[in-house]
């Protein structure tokens, strides 16, 4: 539905759990706004479709889940390469392979370090309510359009599933972007301008240097402008607790339990994950003592925090494979690391 | 004097009756010495001109060496990774359907990475036109065996030549693709000789128009000469294809995009 509000138009998908929801609400509402909705063969053939009607100027998106992602990484990496605004939604689920259809957090390096092949950045969100998934989704389409960059929503198998009364309202961020006419897109000549191209190559003299030259300044402008996060009870907080989607509603409830019994804790919540808040989470390190991290993986994005902190403060891990943590395992957590830096 | 093209005039007096199409760019290409890509080039730029399409048409190239056809063609392009450009073609068709969508294939990228791609886009009949060139190996990469290679023909990944008990037999792309209902149009065609290449711009024109016309899919597969990759001259290439017409029978599989015919009245009226 935000996707829609947004001006989205052209929707293409492949069936997998647990994403169905999203290629069944498009099926029954694109017809009705005039748009798109197309079921394809595959994952392969689906996320190049979203490249054509992307190249032809279109706000398209896709959604899938960890196998079809796996697969759709050769699109993707072309989408990077071709500079094309494409919105990718991303529910995660258990498990490399088939997997599992578990809650997951497993594919943050995959999302977040480019994943495909050739060394490409996409902006990568991550929602922990329906209503912020909602908003997000519009945001999304902004930012593709304004930078002209994959933008993917990464989204727990949880938060894929659950329901949320949510306001619907369009989005405001604040910011009045003018976004970039669609200049360079393939609209046919009309035997008035030049022909466009959208390439996925780099075959020219020295194309591959320039292009990633010129990919490093976009990307610093996003690392500069576009970081987002969320904190909660970080005012006076010693230890921290880092982290994002379904997970840091979950640690809200032990920072509530942890700080009932007088430990100062709190909360830092990245939303975007690529760009990461490194800046946001360093300035803390003066003041808190411990990061502890928590993911429902083995421990990714992790590798990230301890970037940010570089050893000034301790980092600790709280994480599991699949399933759901409880908010009893992240206390724990929180206690054993206040415990460690008391006998420091 | 008259001046027909920037770059060539006429006498007073004399007719022109050759000369480049517009839509085909007055550069060198990049294909090897009597290699067919150029004279499909050429045919398909005479039929975008013929029919007036240039500034609505676009193409999407495949991977292989005819990857750079947009240096060649002038029109808007995308280029597509191995075997999907049909679904690129979708994209770009369901986004402007008002404009004339084609792909340009070989046999590596149609008939075997991408054999889910060109079947589904025929199986949901978009109104895409594909010009499918067959030239029996994978030229790009250096010449190995692909789906349509001949029984016994030597690539480099069947140094010994094709056998089917090790891989397979080669592969019918447009008599399997005919089958399909949403195929509006599918033919074979050769640029063999002179009166083979006349047949063949025929079927382009046919595959196109029917998109004009607001048909479903229309494929033109069109056999082509690959000197290096065969190991052959360029003369030697062009005799060979008439062994390669053996394999895979040319002429229109299936036309389902003319019009109803009108009954023909009844006997002895």
């Amino acid at each position: 539905m935000a996707a829609i509000m947004a001006g989205c138009r052209k929707y293409f998908a492949y069936p997998i759990t647990p994403q169905n929801e999203i290629p069944e609400y498009m099926a029954a509402h694109m017809p009705e706004v005039g748009g798109v909705f197309l079921q394809a063969e595959s994952e392969l053939a689906a996320i190049n479709m979203v490249y054509g009607a992307a190249a032809a100027g279109e706000r398209a998106m896709t959604s899938t889940s960890g196998p079809g992602y796996s697969l759709m990484l050769e699109g993707i990496s072309g989408i990077a390469r071709a500079e094309l605004p494409v919105v990718l939604v991303l529910v995660m689920r258990g498990g490399p392979g088939i997997g599992s259809l578990e809650n997951a957090q497993l594919d943050y390096f995959s999302a977040t370090k480019g994943g495909g092949h050739g060394g490409y950045r996409n902006i990568v969100l991550a929602a922990s309510s329906v209503q912020e998934l909602f908003d997000l989704t519009q945001l999304a389409f902004e930012l593709a359009d304004y930078y002209r960059v994959l933008v993917m929503l990464l989204v727990d198998g949880i938060l894929g599933q659950i329901m949320e009364p949510i306001e619907i309202m369009p989005f405001s961020n604040g910011k009045t972007r003018s976004l970039p006419a669609k200049t360079w897109a393939l609209t046919g000549t009309g035997r008035q301008r030049p022909q466009n191209i959208i390439s996925t190559m780099l075959m020219r003299e020295d194309e591959t240097y320039q292009w990633h030259q010129r990919m490093a300044v976009k990307y610093q402008k996003i690392q500069a402008e576009e970081v987002r996060y969320d904190s909660y009870c970080l005012e006076d907080a010693r230890i921290a607790v880092v982290a994002y989607g379904m997970t840091s509603r979950v640690a809200e409830t032990a920072i509530d339990e942890c700080r009932e019994q007088g430990l100062p804790v709190g909360l830092i919540r990245p939303i975007s994950l690529f760009p990461f808040p490194y800046q946001f989470i360093s300035q803390y390190t003066h003041r808190i003592e411990g990061f502890l991290v928590t993911e429902v993986s083995m421990g990714q994005m992790v590798e990230d925090v301890r970037l940010a902190v570089n050893g000034r403060s301790e980092v600790s891990f709280v994480g599991r494979g699949g399933g759901l943590l409880s908010h009893q395992e992240i206390t724990r957590g929180i206690r054993e690391l206040w415990l460690k830096l008391a006998t420091k | 004097m008259v001046e027909v093209s920037n770059k060539m005039t006429v006498m007073p007096g004399l007719r022109k009756i050759y000369g480049r199409p517009q839509s085909l760019k007055d550069v060198r290409t990049h294909y090897c010495p009597g290699c067919g890509h150029g004279i499909i080039h050429r045919l398909l730029c005479e039929v975008i001109d013929e029919l007036d399409i240039q500034g609505r048409t676009i193409g999407v190239s495949p991977v292989g060496c005819s990857v750079f056809a947009f240096d060649y063609i002038n029109i808007d392009f995308a280029d597509s990774l191995h075997g999907r450009a049909p679904a690129v073609a979708t994209g770009i068709k369901r986004s402007q359907p008002d404009k004339i969508v084609f792909t340009y294939q070989g046999d590596g990228d149609l008939a075997a990475i991408g054999l889910a791609e060109i079947v589904h886009a025929a199986v949901r009949s978009e109104k895409i036109t594909t010009i499918f060139v067959n030239n029996a190996n994978y030229g790009m990469t250096g010449g190995q065996m692909a789906p349509t290679t001949l029984l016994g023909q030597h690539t480099t990944s069947t140094p010994t030549g094709r056998e089917a008990g090790a891989a397979g037999f080669p592969i019918p792309m447009t008599e399997m693709l005919a089958i399909l209902p949403g195929v509006v149009y599918a033919a074979r065609g050769s640029v063999s000789d002179p009166p083979h290449i006349g047949k063949t711009k025929a079927m382009i024109k046919r595959a196109c128009k029917a998109q004009v016309d607001g048909a479903g899919f229309a494929i033109v597969e069109i056999l082509s000469n690959c000197p290096v990759g065969w190991g052959m001259t360029a003369p030697e290439s062009m005799e060979h294809l008439s062994e390669v017409e053996l394999v895979y029978p040319l002429g229109v599989l299936v036309d389902r995009s003319a019009p109803p015919r009108q009954p023909s009245p009844p006997e002895g009226s």
